[in-house]
């Protein structure tokens, strides 16, 4: 295993970030809506430690974790969320299509389903020159019903192209408990055998056994096995998106998820390992200096630059449609 | 140099991909029926055996994991051409023309770029009925970031697919079923056509027609007739939909002082308005007449022969509609 105190420090970076989303909006300083990752932390994490800096990661709306676990700064993430021009997407994407293409995360994507089949080829692109990367899709346990699900999924294992998917199987599809609206226990690992592909319910919320899983996923891929479906089972700390309190969700089980926070999870191997409380301590404290600063960049830096509109729909730069 | 043999524009399809799969290792070809079978229109014949299976991919009839991938691989380093085997299942995969194709350079920034064509066979003429004959032209002209390329002659299929397939931004190419089987003269070699440059098949004083793909050949047969009648009709082959040559119509109606635009989509939504609008806001000083659209009546494509005909424009309409004009 890779340093899990660094991992642990990353997870507490987009914890402190996805909080300071939270407290941004609230101050007026966030407009439109956010769909924070706060608990979804260790997927992200436990599965970029174990994937090379130059895979494809695709991503949801809900991908905050995402950007920064590919090398996108908070800074820069937050800026975006805040309408500044030195957001990740130049203010032109906000939270819901957050990208960094430096870190081959490739974007996150609003309309659910629809990155499954980019992810297909971008490894198939992949495969053919021959680059030995490979491509990860995450998705939530709602896209497991839309049809694109089931055509990536299909073209994927047909091509056997080098592509893991991981499902974020928070419970519930924004408001409505998965499991009533879903024909199989398991929503996406249960749907894999359709498409004869290898599939593993994991524990999402502890970054040991995501990156371990996702380190088998990613070999198999490399080395012409075809594709995984990894079902990561978490939980979102906060509602679907900004304006849902997730009042749905009984108390039993948010205080159930809370107690299996991953943060706590990796903080119990952390002690297991021998590593002092104090060093986690100061592990936290490094994350809360990280993330306060990118606050603070973030909201002295300039707003969106007008310039901006009209510019970039077109590979040179431009956005002429008529002569 | 010598005289250049005809070709279909069936053939020139698969000869404009071919000349650029030779000269690009990184364009690679997927769709329904494309490869062993040569697609179902022919399009692609000699393509599989030329490439062989690395470079040209049949797909399951998965319209959504064949834009999706496609739009994935473009991201990534490759130039596909991805088919759509007919115009009306581009409905299929919308979600990727409308909302992830054309905006995904935008949205980030500018941070990556989709260099793609979506070629799809378009059009009636062929008696298929509501669900595979409509000409959708302007579903994609309703879409911000999307170039569109349609074209009526061989020659300019190959043109404009080199240009389509070299661009850096997505293209979708509109290939007419009811013009297949057309003939002319081929291509010469390194062919290329601009995307966004009208073409003036036939030359007039009158009155310019204003055509696209199928159109073209209706409105050049207009014009035929009308010469027998002293009417001098200019055609103007748009060529692309965007980038729109609209300069190229602005002149010509500088010239004729009318304008009748002829569309095989549906009057409602049509493209033509959007051309009717801009020579009414900027070239209103050139009109003597009132702009005359001349389109697709606004319901699903019937299966008829003769039910059919009553729907789509024909030479005979169009020449009616000129000759009005003309004596307005």
């Amino acid at each position: 295993m890779t340093d899990l105190l660094a991992l642990y420090t990353e997870m507490s970076i987009i914890r402190g970030t996805e909080k300071a989303a939270q407290d941004l909006f609230l101050a007026g300083l966030v407009k439109g809506t956010t769909h924070l990752a706060a608990g979804h932390e260790a997927v992200a994490v436990g599965a970029s430690a174990a994937l090379r800096p130059d895979d494809y990661v695709f991503a949801t709306y809900r991908g905050h974790h995402h950007a920064i676990a590919r090398g996108a700064s908070p800074e820069a993430c937050l800026a975006e969320l805040m309408s500044r021009s030195t957001g990740l997407c130049k203010a032109k994407g906000g939270s819901m299509h957050l990208t960094y293409a430096e870190g081959n995360m490739l974007g996150s994507y609003a309309i659910v389903g629809s990155h499954l089949p980019m992810a297909a080829g971008a490894a198939w692109s992949a495969m053919l020159r021959g680059t030995g990367q490979i491509a990860v899709a995450f998705f939530g346990d709602g896209a497991t019903n839309i049809g694109a699900f089931h055509e990536a999924l299909n073209l994927a294992a047909v091509w056997r192209l080098p592509v893991v998917f991981v499902c974020e199987n928070n419970l519930y599809m924004e408001y409505t408990p998965i499991g009533s609206v879903t024909a199989v226990a398991n929503p996406a690992a249960d749907r894999a055998s359709a498409y004869a592909l290898p599939a593993k319910v994991i524990d999402g919320n502890d970054v040991v056994v995501v990156h371990d899983e996702m380190a088998e996923a990613a070999d198999r891929a490399r080395t012409g096995g075809g594709p995984t479906v990894l079902e990561a089972l978490t939980y979102r700390h906060f509602g679907h998106s900004r304006t849902d309190p997730a009042k749905y969700r009984p108390e039993d089980e948010v205080r159930e998820w809370l107690a299996r926070d991953p943060l706590l999870v990796a903080r119990a191997r952390l002690a297991a390992l021998g590593v002092p409380e104090s060093t986690v301590e100061e592990a936290d404290a490094e994350a809360a200096r990280i993330v306060a600063a990118a606050v603070s960049a973030a909201k002295a830096a300039p707003e969106a630059d007008l310039g901006e509109a009209l510019v970039d729909v077109w590979a040179d730069g431009g956005a002429a449609w008529r002569n | 140099m010598a005289e250049l043999s005809t070709i279909t524009y069936r053939e020139a399809v698969a000869e404009g991909i071919a000349r650029e799969m030779r000269r690009d290792p990184t364009v690679v070809c997927l769709g329904e029926d494309i490869g062993a079978a040569e697609g179902v229109f022919k399009t692609t014949v000699g393509l599989f055996a030329e490439f062989g299976p690395r470079r040209v991919w049949d797909t399951p009839i998965s319209e959504q994991a064949i834009v999706g991938a496609a739009m994935g691989a473009a991201m990534t380093g490759l130039r596909p051409v991805a088919e759509i085997m007919f115009s009306d299942f581009l409905a299929c995969c919308w979600d990727y023309l409308a909302n992830e194709i054309p905006k995904v350079r935008y949205m980030t920034g500018g941070q990556v770029t989709v260099p793609l064509v979506v070629r799809t066979a378009n059009g009636g003429g062929l008696g298929f009925g509501a669900q595979h004959s409509q000409a959708v032209e302007n579903w994609a002209f309703t879409v911000p970031g999307l170039k569109i390329a349609a074209p009526s002659t061989p020659a300019d299929v190959i043109g404009l697919m080199a240009s389509a397939i070299r661009s850096d931004d997505p293209v979708v190419v509109f290939e007419h079923k009811g013009l297949f089987a057309s003939k002319g003269p081929t291509a010469p070699p390194d062919h290329v056509v601009p995307l966004g440059e009208a073409a003036v098949p036939r030359p007039g004083e009158d009155v310019t027609i204003v055509a696209l793909a199928s159109t073209v050949p209706i409105a050049l047969a207009a014009a035929e007739t009308l010469a027998t009648e002293n009417i001098s009709a200019e055609v103007v082959d748009l060529r692309c939909l965007v980038p729109l040559d609209i300069a190229a119509v602005l002149a010509s109606v500088g010239r004729t002082s009318r304008l009748v635009i002829v569309e095989e989509n549906p009057y409602q939504g049509g493209w033509g308005g959007t051309v009717a609008s801009i020579v009414a806001d900027e070239g209103f000083e050139s009109l003597d007449a009132p702009i005359r659209r001349v389109a697709a009546a606004c319901v699903p494509l019937p299966f008829a022969d003769a039910l059919e005909d009553q729907v789509i424009p024909s030479a005979a309409t169009v020449a009616d509609v000129v000759r009005r004009l003309a004596a307005y």
